[in-house]
């Protein structure tokens, strides 16, 4: 390893360090504002590490990691939705959880987000894998954080019991490559187009599709948004599942692996049913949970038109930097989104503000809040002003591109469906409550003091609708480097 | 002039207000109306100066070749000048009627009106298709939230209609822009550049119809108009005005600035349909206002009827020999015309409407009668925009409809029979709306009602006035477009 591989690995081993230190100051003084502050000042100096990192030049690490600048601007945003979900966490976890255990939040925090940066420069199964794990374990905690109440142990029992079956899957699948090729790089996976290597892929595509949550994979995903806490679940729809694209797409370009014409076929089933049926199921939810969960299927669902154009090779890098551009706004809104549930919740007692009853007259009472949500509602449902019409924008070029018809005509399908219950949530918040004409100023008093608890969560849920805003109408920089980085990729 | 000043102009005004109501509920009303006719002003200095026109082009996200580019000819100009118009309208109009959140309330109209503006200057696709979107929010907030009784369902409708027909069009927008770039090797969606792209007949002919759904929803042209008569009934009255007044008139202009332009052989070969879309939007529409008991249902039907005339004359191609089909200025010119003075008659019918409901509750019309008696000049400019509506000679209304006529004589004979037969449907449906509402014995449940005072007065005068011109003078109008609808045809 040489000393620009160390330059390279800069973030990695910044975040690794500020975990460990993390660790002994918590072996030595239980403060919970001490684990934020070292927590946010690892993850700021593995931010201001990465431009180091790229300074490097792309580099693959041990033929284990590439670290390219597509696998940065994942990291950028892991990092970032690490920053933004800590400092939600802060209140939510002095709310709710006994004094003596916050702390280690922080570190399962920082692992997750290792594991997740691993996976975006994974070229080499035993990474692949090594991420994956890494990931996921520091989840099923963080899923079953709270103390009180069954649903978060219950959904991290079902996240545990569903994801470990998917994990077996898919080693099976490396297995049979193993087999067929004699190697673990991706490189040369499938170079050999046998069956056992097909079965093998398309084991390993079923692995990641439980991952992704996509039709028929999905069943776990709204008991686990739902179980889970709010700032954990905006946690899991964003950087777990952007871990695993920022994955998929690397593996599919490098390996070829949509090589044969069952599997591209399969992934375009996929990719229809699940945009398709994770809107109508949405549709049917009062929950806000549980719709954002839906919303999620779907939205993986269109992006695999990425995956799917991924595959030919003329197309890969459109593909990549569809995928990035995707995944930035789709952080923004999800994020958004949760923040806002997270601040709420961190203000009642009680279950976390899920119900759609709970944002009614929102729009009255927190007109900035929800103001955010709306603009993450409207961006999740691709309106134009907002980083997610810029996404969906993209991945209607790159459908185009790559004459990917039926994909687009589904996508167009998917959002008309979609708009309804985005609509929806945002109607609840423009309603009158009953309560507000009995006495405007009984909810006036109580909540000034209550608003000036989770400042600090309100003040990132509203820089993430001021992004959502404005990536929406000027989303040049993020398409700079995101081109940038998929011109450069394996070049 | 400066258009993208007039637009972001609209869309600050419309954050003051909202911040205004922190002073005073009253004060975002004045925000609103003083925003309106300063930029008002604005346009018609520039217009009598003859610096209106004018074309911006700035650089915007250069990675898909997309620009800001924003132009104003005389049809931009003329729909403008009726955008800031109606915008003053509408917020008179709603000035007693809205009471809780004027700020947000005043905010709403400001932005549609922003997006209006923006749609009808913005020359490139990617941009004509953000404010086409960017009009919808607000107008949704305005119906969902300050409508009537059904609201939720109104706005929900009606936001899903344009929403599904947009993605529409922007699928064609895409596809046209990817089949240019596979034709000529660059991305680009400026609107010039894609005028001259060479299809092959049969794309041509699906991305025109792409375009032409999105349009014929927001027209509204049978059998998309459904939503049309919820949305206008629920809404609040500046909600109305709007709607009928302005973004009716965005979809009758993406027909003729993009469709037509755009597809011109296309848009040919399904001419025929598209006259007969229009007629039978003309009939049903007049056929349905009649039946209405509503005041507001029964003028909401009644621009369904109104906007077959500029479907209809939009499309009346002529045979220009050789099989070869050649524009029809006659039937263009009146498709514009009817789209300014419907602006007017049905802005001032929908305000009548708002004004009972604020004074009797009511829409129904079995509940008025005899209210001539008790308003008598709610009942002269009722009479006035009603006849002006049913196309009499001398006013607006009319040399639209007469033109349109004109024009799609010379191209389809039995479709326009038909659409003429519809003016005498409208005249049916008009007397019946002043007769039931404002004729015969008075109604003795009507409580006394607060007869029209200089507000309105002010606003109804300006309308006739607008009316009377375009019926007795329409010349400048005419001069105004006809450079336009040239150069809308570029013969192969």
């Amino acid at each position: 390893m040489t000393g620009a591989d160390l330059q390279a690995l800069a973030p990695h081993l910044v975040l690794i360090g500020g975990t460990l230190a993390l660790l002994l100051a918590i072996s030595f003084v239980r403060s919970h504002v001490l684990a934020l502050a070292v927590t946010l000042a690892t993850l700021v100096a593995t931010l201001f590490a990465l431009p180091a990192s790229n300074a490097a030049g792309a580099r693959v690490i041990d033929g284990l990691l590439a670290i390219d600048a597509y696998a940065n601007f994942f990291n950028a945003l892991f990092v970032m939705a690490a920053i933004a979900s800590a400092l939600l966490g802060y209140r939510y976890l002095e709310r709710r959880i006994t004094l003596a255990h916050r702390e280690e939040f922080y570190v399962l925090l920082l692992t997750a987000t290792l594991g997740a940066m691993a996976m975006a420069s994974a070229t080499h199964f035993a990474a692949f894998v090594l991420g994956l794990e890494v990931l996921s374990i520091s989840l099923y905690a963080m899923i079953a954080y709270p103390e009180e109440g069954q649903a978060p142990l219950e959904a991290a029992l079902k996240y545990l019991v569903l994801s470990g079956v998917a994990s077996t899957t898919q080693l099976f699948g490396m297995a049979l490559a193993y087999a067929a090729t004699g190697s673990m790089a991706f490189e040369a996976a499938f170079s050999a187009g046998s069956l056992l290597a097909v079965a093998g892929q398309a084991m390993i595509l079923a692995g990641v599709a439980f991952k992704l949550s996509l039709v028929p994979f999905h069943m776990w995903t709204p008991d686990v948004y739902q179980g889970a806490p709010a700032p954990v679940t905006g946690f899991v729809a964003t950087v777990s599942k952007g871990a695993v694209v920022a994955l998929l797409l690397r593996y599919v370009v490098e390996t070829g692996a949509l090589g044969a014409a069952p599997l591209v076929l399969g992934v375009v089933i996929i990719a229809v049913v699940s945009m398709v049926v994770g809107n109508l199921l949405a549709l049917l939810q009062d929950n806000l949970k549980r719709i954002l969960a839906y919303s999620s299927i779907a939205h993986i669902g269109y992006l695999l038109i990425a995956v799917v154009l991924a595959a030919s090779i003329s197309g890969a890098p459109m593909a990549l930097e569809t995928g990035m551009v995707y995944l930035a706004g789709y952080f923004l809104m999800t994020l958004a989104a949760f923040g806002v549930m997270t601040v709420l919740s961190s203000e009642a007692g009680g279950e976390d503000a899920e119900r759609l009853e709970a944002y009614e007259g929102l729009f009255w009472q927190r007109p900035l809040l929800a103001a955010t949500l709306s603009a993450a509602a409207l961006s999740l449902a691709g309106i134009p002003l907002t980083i997610g019409f810029i996404a969906k924008f993209y991945l209607f070029a790159a459908g185009a591109e790559g004459e990917l018809w039926t994909l687009v005509w589904a996508l167009v399908i998917g959002s008309a469906i979609g708009v309804y219950y985005y609509l929806r949530i945002i109607f609840t918040m423009t309603k009158t409550p009953a309560a507000e004409d009995v006495g405007e100023a009984r909810e006036a008093a109580p909540a000034a003091t209550e608003r000036a608890g989770a400042w600090e969560a309100a003040a990132v849920v509203v820089a993430l609708g001021a992004g959502i805003v404005v990536f929406g109408i000027y989303p040049t920089p993020i398409i700079d480097i995101a081109r940038a980085a998929a011109q450069a990729f394996g070049g | 002039m400066n258009i993208l000043g007039l637009i972001l102009f609209l869309l600050i005004a419309g954050g003051v207000a909202w911040a205004a109501e922190r002073i005073n509920p009253n004060a975002p009303r004045w925000v609103g109306l003083i925003a309106f006719i300063a930029a008002g002003a604005y346009v018609a200095n520039a217009w009598a100066g003859g610096y209106a026109y004018a074309n911006q082009y700035i650089e915007w996200i250069p990675r898909f070749g997309i620009h800001v580019i924003l132009s104003m000819d005389g049809l931009s100009l003329m729909l403008t000048a009726l955008t800031l118009f109606l915008g003053a309208v509408a917020v008179v109009s709603s000035w007693t009627e809205t009471k809780r959140r004027t700020g947000f309330f005043q905010f709403n109209v400001l932005w549609v009106m922003a997006g209006v503006v923006g749609v009808f200057t913005a020359l490139d696709l990617f941009l004509f298709f953000f404010f086409w979107e960017v009009m919808l929010i607000p107008m949704y907030f305005l119906i969902a939230i300050w409508g009537h009784e059904n609201k939720a369902f109104a706005a929900m409708k009606f936001f899903l209609f344009t929403q599904i027909s947009g993605l529409l069009m922007l699928f064609a927008i895409l596809a046209l822009v990817y089949f240019n770039y596979a034709n000529t090797g660059s991305i680009t969606f400026n609107y010039n550049d894609l005028l001259g792209a060479e299809l092959a007949p049969d794309v041509a002919f699906y991305l025109m119809l792409g375009f032409f759904v999105a349009f014929v929803v927001k027209l509204p042209g049978v059998p998309f108009h459904t939503w049309l008569p919820d949305a206008h009934t629920q809404a609040p009255t500046a909600g109305s005005v709007i709607l009928a007044g302005i973004l009716l008139k965005t979809g009758a202009y993406g027909l003729i600035r993009f469709v037509i332009p755009l597809f011109p052989d296309a848009s040919a070969q399904f001419a025929n349909w598209a006259m007969f879309l229009g007629a039978l939007s003309i009939l049903y529409g007049g056929y349905m206002a009649y039946s209405q008991s509503d005041f507001k249902r029964l003028v909401a039907y009644s621009s369904v009827a109104h906007m077959g005339f500029v479907l209809l004359g939009a499309f009346a191609f002529l045979d220009a020999g050789d099989g070869a089909a050649g524009m029809n200025p006659l039937g263009m010119q009146g498709a514009v015309v009817t789209m300014i003075a419907h602006g007017f008659s049905t802005a001032a019918l929908f305000m009548m409407a708002g004004a009972l409901q604020e004074r009797l509750h009511t829409r129904e019309m079995s509940d008025m009668g005899g209210l001539w008696m008790r308003a008598p000049r709610m009942g002269v400019m009722t009479m006035f925009f009603v006849v002006a509506s049913v196309g009499m000679p001398g006013l607006g209304n009319f040399i639209g409809e007469f033109l349109v006529l004109l024009g799609a004589f010379q191209a389809n004979v039995p479709l326009t029979v038909a659409a003429a037969l519809g003016v005498v449907v409208a005249a049916v449906y008009g007397l019946v709306l002043l007769q039931r509402a404002f004729q015969g014995e008075p109604n003795p449940d009507v409580p006394a009602m607060r007869d029209f005072g200089l507000r309105e007065m002010t606003v109804m005068t300006l309308m006739m006035a607008a009316l009377i011109w375009i019926g007795v003078y329409p010349q400048p109008l005419l001069d105004l477009s006809a450079p336009v609808i040239e150069t809308l045809w570029i013969t192969p």
